[in-house]
C-alpha cells in the first residue's frame, strides 16, 4: 500500500515507511514561538537550569500577538524574548510590526515542502498549505524541544478532501473551510490529518489554501496538507526557489473521503458561538446588523483578501454606525496594498487601516466588542467572549463578505457587490 | 505505581474553549497562581471560590478547543483541580494537560457523572469509581509516552531526566 501526504512527511524524515498509530521521536526542521506563548516557553526552559537551546538556527521568534506595544506587561514580554534570543544566538527574529507568524514563515519561505514544522500556536496548521507537516504544541513542550531538539508525534489517520470544479467569484478558501466545519463539526477531525486533493485545488491560490488549512484546526485537525503542485511551485519560484512537486500515492490509505463541489459553493457565514454553526449568506433567516467589520488575522488578511475587499469598497462607503478595521497580515502585504492604492480606497471608504499584527482576533488591543455588539470578521473563532464582552456576537466570513457587509451595515452576499 | 485521585465534581458542557478557561487578556501572564485566580472568570465566576484542592472537572466533548495556550490547563491545575474528565479533548489541550502534570481522561460516558459527585480515579487500572452513584467506569489509558511524562510530574521534569541520562 502507498503513502498519503502526511505519512510521506514522516517517512521522508525517518527514511522508512510509517503507518497511522505509530509513535516516533523526531527532530523538527523548524520550530517557532511568539510573544503570546514565548514568555511561558522561556519561563519553563529557564526552570531547567542554565542550559543551551539545541540549535538556534532552527528557532524562529515572532512578535505578533500583543503588538505594537500594548501594555507594560506586553512590552516587558517582548523585551524578555529579545534578551533570550540574543543570549541564545537566535537570529531569526521577526520583531513588532513585521506581521503574523503564520504568514511571515510562508512569505519569507522559512517553511518549505517536506518539512516538519512545530510551533506554539494552534494555527500552525496553516503552513500545511505549502506541502509540509505543521502542527501546534504548548509552551512547556516547546521548552523541552528547545532543550532536546526532539518531539514525539503519532502518525495520524487522514481524512481526504477531494475538491471538484472551480471556486466562483466571491467564494474563497474560507468558504471551503466553513463548509467542511458544517459537515465535520468542531472536533470532527480530532487527532487527524486533513489532506486536500482533486482537480479543484488548481482554482485555490496560496491565500485560499492557507485560509483553508488554518481553519482545519477548528475541526480539531492535527495537521492539514496540500500536495506540492504547480501553484506551490509557482509560489516558491516567485521567491527564487525551485521545488519538486509531491503528490500522495494512488493507493494511499484514508480513513474517510469527503467531496466538495466548488462550482456550487456559496459564500458562507458561521453564526455565534461556534465556527461550525454555518449557513449560506444568501439563505439567512433574518437581518444581522453589524457594529463592526474586520479584515484581519491569520485566517484572512493576505494581499488577496485586501484586493477583493478593495474591489468592493471602491467608490462605496462603510455604513454609518459600522466600524471597519483592516489589519493586513504582514508588512509586505501592507506595502503592496499601499503601492497599488488599496489603502487609499479603504480609508476613503471610511475604514481604519492598522499595523500588521494578530490584533482583533482575540481582542488583542483593538476591535474589542461591548455586550450586545456584533462584528463580522475574517478570523477563525466566534467563541463566547473571544473579542470582548461575553454577549458580543461574532460572525465568521470570507473577506469579500466582510467588506460588502461593512457597506451594507448588515451581513450581505458579496456577489451582489462584485 | 498506583495513582489514586479523589475529589468532588464540577460539571461543564461541550466545546469549552481555552479562552473561556482563561481569557486572552491574561495570556501575557506566566505565574500559574496568578492565572488560577482568573480561571473561568467570564463564564463561571463562582468556580474559583467553590473549588477545593483535589476536585475534578467533568465536561462534554471537545474540551479545551481553541488556542494552544497552556495557561488554560495551568489555570485549572493551580486552582486546585486534580483531573479533567471529558467525552473528548481538543488535541493540544490534552497534550498540554499531561505535559504540565494535570491528569486528562477521555471518558465517552462522562455524562453519567453529575455535579458534586464524589469520584476516585485509579489511573493504572483505567477505572473511575463514582461513590455518590455507586457506579464504576472504565477508560482507555493514553500512550505509554504520555503516562511516562505524567508520572514524571510533567514534561519539564521528564526532560530533566532525559538531559541527565545524556551527560
Amino acid at each position: 500500500m502507498g503513502l498519503n501526504l502526511t505519512q510521506k512527511m514522516f517517512a521522508n524524515k525517518l527514511e522508512h515507511d510509517v503507518w497511522p498509530g505509530e509513535i516516533y521521536y523526531l527532530e523538527p526542521d523548524l520550530v517557532m514561538t511568539h510573544d503570546h506563548q514565548g514568555p511561558m516557553t522561556i519561563r519553563e526552559f529557564e526552570s531547567m537550569g542554565d542550559i543551551k537551546v539545541w540549535n538556534p538556527a532552527k528557532i524562529i521568534f515572532v512578535m505578533d500577538h500583543r503588538t505594537p506595544s500594548q501594555t507594560l506587561t506586553s512590552v516587558e514580554n517582548h523585551q524578555k524574548l529579545r534578551k533570550f534570543a540574543k543570549k541564545h544566538d537566535i537570529t531569526r527574529f521577526y520583531d513588532v510590526g513585521e506581521g503574523i507568524c503564520h504568514d511571515l514563515v510562508a512569505e519569507h519561505a522559512d517553511v518549505k515542502p517536506g518539512m516538519i514544522f512545530i510551533a506554539t500556536d494552534s494555527h500552525t496548521v496553516t503552513a500545511g498549505a505549502l506541502g509540509l507537516f505543521a502542527t501546534g504544541i504548548g509552551s512547556s513542550e516547546m521548552a523541552s524541544l528547545f532543550a532536546t531538539g526532539k518531539v514525539w508525534l503519532k502518525v495520524p489517520e487522514t481524512i481526504k478532501v477531494v475538491l471538484k470544479g472551480n471556486l466562483q467569484k466571491g467564494v474563497m478558501g474560507k468558504d471551503v473551510a466553513l463548509y467542511l466545519l458544517k459537515i465535520l463539526k468542531t472536533g470532527g477531525a480530532d487527532y487527524k490529518a486533513m489532506e486536500f486533493g482533486g482537480d479543484g485545488i488548481a482554482s485555490l491560490d496560496m491565500a485560499d489554501r492557507m485560509s483553508l488549512c488554518n481553519m482545519c484546526l477548528e475541526m480539531g485537525a492535527k495537521n492539514a496538507i496540500f500536495p506540492v503542485d504547480e501553484v506551490t511551485v509557482q509560489f516558491y519560484r516567485e521567491k527564487g526557489l525551485e521545488i519538486t512537486p509531491l503528490f500522495p500515492d494512488g493507493d494511499a490509505p484514508y480513513e474517510r473521503v469527503i467531496e466538495v463541489d466548488l462550482d456550487r459553493l456559496e459564500p458562507l457565514v458561521a453564526l455565534p458561538f461556534s465556527p461550525d454553526n454555518v449557513f449560506a449568506v444568501s439563505q439567512l433567516d433574518k437581518e444581522y446588523p453589524l457594529n463592526q467589520s474586520i479584515i484581519g488575522t491569520c485566517t484572512g488578511a493576505r494581499y488577496e483578501d485586501l484586493k477583493i475587499a478593495a474591489e468592493i469598497l471602491k467608490g462605496r462607503t462603510v455604513h454609518k454606525g459600522t466600524r471597519m478595521l483592516i489589519v493586513p497580515a504582514t508588512r509586505a502585504a501592507w506595502l503592496r496594498a499601499a503601492r497599488e492604492g488599496l489603502l487609499e480606497i479603504f480609508v476613503s471608504a471610511g475604514a481604519m487601516v492598522n499595523v500588521p499584527c494578530c490584533g482583533p482576533c482575540g481582542a488583542y488591543g483593538m476591535g474589542v466588542l461591548a455586550e450586545d455588539e456584533s462584528s463580522i470578521t475574517t478570523g477563525s473563532r466566534n467563541f463566547v467572549a473571544r473579542m470582548g464582552a461575553p454577549g458580543a456576537l461574532i460572525y465568521l466570513s470570507n473577506s469579500a463578505t466582510a467588506a460588502a457587509s461593512a457597506v451594507a451595515g448588515k451581513i450581505v452576499d458579496p456577489r451582489n457587490y462584485l | 505505581m498506583t495513582t489514586e485521585i479523589k475529589g468532588k465534581v464540577f460539571c461543564f458542557g461541550d466545546d469549552i474553549d481555552t479562552g473561556q478557561i482563561i481569557p486572552g487578556s491574561y495570556v501575557v501572564l506566566t505565574d500559574p497562581y496568578e492565572l488560577a485566580s482568573h480561571v473561568f472568570e467570564d463564564v463561571a465566576p463562582e468556580f474559583r471560590s467553590q473549588v477545593e484542592q483535589g476536585d475534578i472537572i467533568v465536561a462534554g466533548k471537545n474540551f479545551g478547543t481553541g488556542s494552544s495556550r497552556e495557561h488554560a490547563p495551568k489555570a485549572i491545575k493551580y486552582a486546585g483541580i486534580s483531573a479533567v474528565i471529558a467525552k473528548s479533548f481538543s488535541r493540544i489541550f490534552y497534550r498540554n494537560a499531561i505535559n504540565i502534570g494535570l491528569l486528562a481522561i477521555v471518558l465517552p460516558e462522562a455524562d453519567k457523572i453529575s455535579k458534586a459527585d464524589r469520584l476516585t480515579i485509579l489511573l493504572e487500572q483505567g477505572k473511575i469509581r463514582n461513590h455518590t452513584k455507586g457506579e464504576e467506569y472504565n477508560f482507555a489509558l493514553p500512550p505509554q509516552i504520555m503516562l511516562d511524562i505524567f508520572n514524571a510530574g510533567g514534561i519539564i521534569p521528564y526532560t530533566l531526566n532525559v538531559l541527565k541520562t545524556r551527560c
